[in-house]
């Protein structure tokens, strides 16, 4: 019979008889046990903004070891927790009343759905009674969410929160991660039972449908070995999974032991040394030329995506894909994409493979355990007896022609910025990439960042190199404005020994610039530098290359006085207590760097860099390495 | 290309509204959609009738199977299993040709389970062929009022 079943979930008992005695509790307020099971979690840290529906657990919070870091907004709030989960691997908690406070946290939630972070949402209710006859501050949170959540929960009986809660964080943190949404209505918040404290092993056994413990076959990882034996271009082009399987040592053992050349995806950045001589730093729209010629080859440069595609080199004959989901700003066009390569794609989502591109090798395991499995193979044969010396001095030659690069071009030079900024000290100018690079030298490398999104976000990936995983924490998928900020307040909230950098942009800032409340008064020392060019650069470079340059909403500056720098970042600063300096001129750029560096407080440098500087390379979305601008 | 895909699922809360949320989101039809409980209180079985390409299939199949409380989702291939709808119709009748249309009922197997004045109800029972030819059949009566339970299916092993 010709059924194709789904082979990760085989039905259990429904109710597991408990061979021990259960725990139970003492008779608790509802809102007790659930900051209880927070804690039985493993929870130090929520990001919490309180209101009606929520602020019986904020009452239980106090009492709590938890620690409770109050966001000016809930969005700032969630996004804090995603930088929390992302500098960490453990799930980012927060939480807001219902209603309003809810439907702030969505956006955060659609962006660890789209970027498998681990993220536990946690919504107040309206009480049982009020739901469904539009209460003040009701909203159908389950309802809002469901397409953008790995799973959710409304609780409707107060037995149910230890179970709820644990499994929440068992779901959110295992398999590929992902966010899961609390809804948790008042009245149970405040009534009493007496708490059954469940096992994790309870808790696995009760979702039958849930098998996140997926190991790829011995069979598929010896082809894996055969078709490295026979290949001639082979390229690893790695992603988020690397990081979140914790993978990202035996990465660089089984890389090095094939001689493999690896890129990874922006999610992967820090999956792979970038200063290894096997990197080719990450690939796709704005990545790395030499990246995007090593998965695809390298092309005749053409105008016209309508005149033919000449090859030039070829690329990668295996391409083996560990951890990603071929991503749209990855591949461009899917049908080109290392059009003349044997895939391999491992992924622990088998949902991932052929999504978006056929792949010749599908294996559906987790990626940290079908390395090391690899790595012992390797090993047991004695190594891979290809070397591909004629693939690694092409890649030679791309490295030596491909770099990332950045010069005064006349755009900049006749850019209204020189005009209304430098007055007379043109050669002072300031290019964005220059700051990414001189914090680069100055931390060694050493520090986390994060981003917004934008031009600044991808010079980030482009101008800063990193060595470790869980060090650029970056809104990808989702492309999250905003995010930056709040992102390395939750990041440094986790790692207080690393310096904690948001790189950003002055749009990017301004949407939640209201946490620089949050890191004054919590005393979290994360630092910003705005590359502030007063307009949306990244639309301005579409409009740029597709509008004619007629820009459609893409000035944030004061249009009645263009010369004023607007918003004065330096007194909203300030006024917040933060520190901050502003920085026009070449000479003063590395002072002023090292005095950010230097603080033990918040710290915000406001960079002013020209508007027409442009993100290179460039694939226009949809194009092909064909059409690359580098 | 139609499909029949059986899903079941844990008996919870929203659980339905995932799965067509899931089928919405992310722009695949549904033909028709049961859904019952199984003789386990616990799980309910749902029965899916797609339309799609193997592509599309592929990816539904493993996107249900992603959703927590989807226990197990089997999509069936033709003939492996089998399947059937009942369908409950009104048709106008008068006393010219009532007999007529009870007779034509016999013949499918149907049954005459109302009577009115200008109405008789119909149950009918089966696979899809039978289904649609019977349907198609009654048109010519004038069909008043129509309900079905779309597609439930079981493998055959």
């Amino acid at each position: 019979m010709s059924q194709s079943t789904a082979s990760s979930k085989a039905p259990a008992p429904a109710a597991p008889t408990p061979s021990a005695p259960r725990e139970v509790g003492p008779l608790m307020y509802g809102r007790d046990i659930f900051v209880e099971a927070l804690e039985r979690a493993g929870v130090e840290v929520i990001f919490a903004y309180p209101g009606g529906a929520s602020m019986e657990i904020h009452q239980s919070l106090t009492k709590s070891k938890i620690r409770t870091v109050l966001p000016r907004h809930e969005q700032g709030g969630s996004f804090a927790a995603e930088g929390y989960a992302r500098a960490t691997g453990k799930a980012g908690v927060c939480m807001g009343t219902s209603g309003p406070g809810a439907t702030n946290l969505v956006t955060a939630i659609a962006d660890a759905y789209m970027d498998s972070c681990p993220l536990v949402a946690i919504t107040g209710q309206v009480t049982q009674a009020m739901i469904g006859r539009g209460a003040f501050q009701e909203t159908d949170m389950v309802g809002v969410t469901l397409p953008i959540v790995k799973h959710s929960y409304l609780i409707t009986d107060i037995r149910d929160i230890p179970r709820v809660v644990a499994e929440a964080f068992y779901i959110a943190e295992s398999g590929r991660p992902g966010p899961v949404v609390i809804d948790f209505p008042k009245n149970l918040q405040q009534d009493r039972v007496q708490p059954v404290w469940p096992t994790l092993d309870e808790i696995k056994r009760g979702l039958r449908g849930y098998n996140p413990d997926i190991r790829a076959g011995d069979l598929e990882l010896n082809e894996i070995i055969g078709l490295i034996e026979k290949a001639e271009r082979p390229v690893i082009y790695c992603g988020g999974g690397i990081i979140t399987s914790g993978a990202a040592a035996e990465l660089r053992k089984f890389a090095e032991a094939a001689q493999i050349p690896v890129t990874t995806t922006l999610m992967g950045i820090g999956g792979f040394p970038e200063t290894h001589p096997l990197s080719l730093r990450w690939l796709g729209m704005h990545g790395s030329a030499v990246a995007n010629w090593a998965v695809s080859g390298e092309f005749e440069p053409r105008k016209d995506p309508k005149q033919p595609a000449v090859r030039l080199k070829e690329g990668a004959d295996v391409l083996l894909a560990f951890g990603v989901r071929f991503d749209d700003r990855v591949t461009g066009a899917f049908s080109e994409f290392a059009k003349n390569a044997t895939i391999v794609h491992i992924d622990l989502d088998a949902s991932e493979h052929n999504k978006n591109k056929r792949v010749q090798l599908a294996v559906h395991g987790d990626i940290r355990d079908a390395l090391t499995r690899l790595n012992g193979m390797i090993a047991k044969r004695g190594g891979i007896q290809k070397t591909f010396p004629a693939w690694h001095q092409q890649i030679a030659e791309w490295k030596a022609k491909g770099s990332f690069h950045y010069e005064v071009t006349p755009e900049i030079a006749n850019s209204d910025h020189m005009k209304d900024h430098l007055k007379g000290h043109e050669d002072q100018v300031i290019l964005p990439q220059m700051v990414i690079e001189m914090l680069y030298e100055l931390t060694g490398g050493n520090a986390i960042i994060t981003t917004g999104v934008g031009q600044h976000q991808m010079w980030s990936g482009q101008w800063y190199k990193y060595s470790e995983p869980r060090t650029f924490i970056t809104s990808g998928g989702l492309g999250s404005m905003g995010y930056g900020y709040p992102a390395a307040i939750g990041a440094k909230v986790a790692r207080p020994d690393k310096e904690v950098i948001d790189i950003d942009g002055d749009g990017s800032f301004l949407m939640n610039v209201q946490e620089l409340a949050t890191a004054h008064v919590e005393k979290i020392a994360a630092k910003a530098i705005i590359l502030n060019n007063q307009h949306l650069g990244m639309v301005v470079q579409w409009e740029d290359n597709f509008y004619a340059g007629n820009r459609g909403h893409t000035y944030l500056g004061n249009p009645d006085n263009r010369a004023q720098v607007y918003p004065d970042y330096v007194r909203v600063c300030n006024s917040f207590n933060v520190p901050a300096e502003q920085v026009i001129f070449r000479k003063d750029l590395k002072a002023a760097l090292q005095r950010m560096l230097d603080a033990k407080t918040p710290y915000v440098l406001n960079v002013m860099t020209p508007y027409s500087e442009h993100v290179l390379p460039f694939i226009p979305a949809g194009r092909t390495v064909a059409d690359m601008k580098w | 290309m139609r499909h029949t895909i059986s899903v079941l699922v844990e008996n919870k809360f929203g659980v339905l509204t995932r799965v067509a949320g899931l089928f919405s989101g992310r722009g695949y039809n549904i033909d028709s959609l049961n859904v019952a409980p199984t003789h386990d209180p616990s799980l309910s079985r749902m029965s899916i009738v797609t339309r799609g390409d193997d592509a599309t299939v592929e990816q539904i199949v493993k996107q249900l199977d992603k959703l927590i409380d989807v226990v197990k989702v089997i999509d069936y291939r033709q003939g492996d299993f089998i399947d059937r709808e009942l369908v409950l119709l009104k048709v106008g009748t008068g006393r010219d040709n009532r007999a007529e249309v009870a007779q034509m009922a016999e013949l499918f197997r149907a049954k005459v389970v109302d009577v009115q004045p200008e109405s008789l109800t119909i149950e009918i029972t089966g696979g899809e062929g039978k289904i649609e030819k019977f349907i198609t059949l009654m048109k010519g009566f004038g069909i008043l009022d129509l309900t079905r339970t779309g597609q439930v299916a079981l493998p055959r092993s």
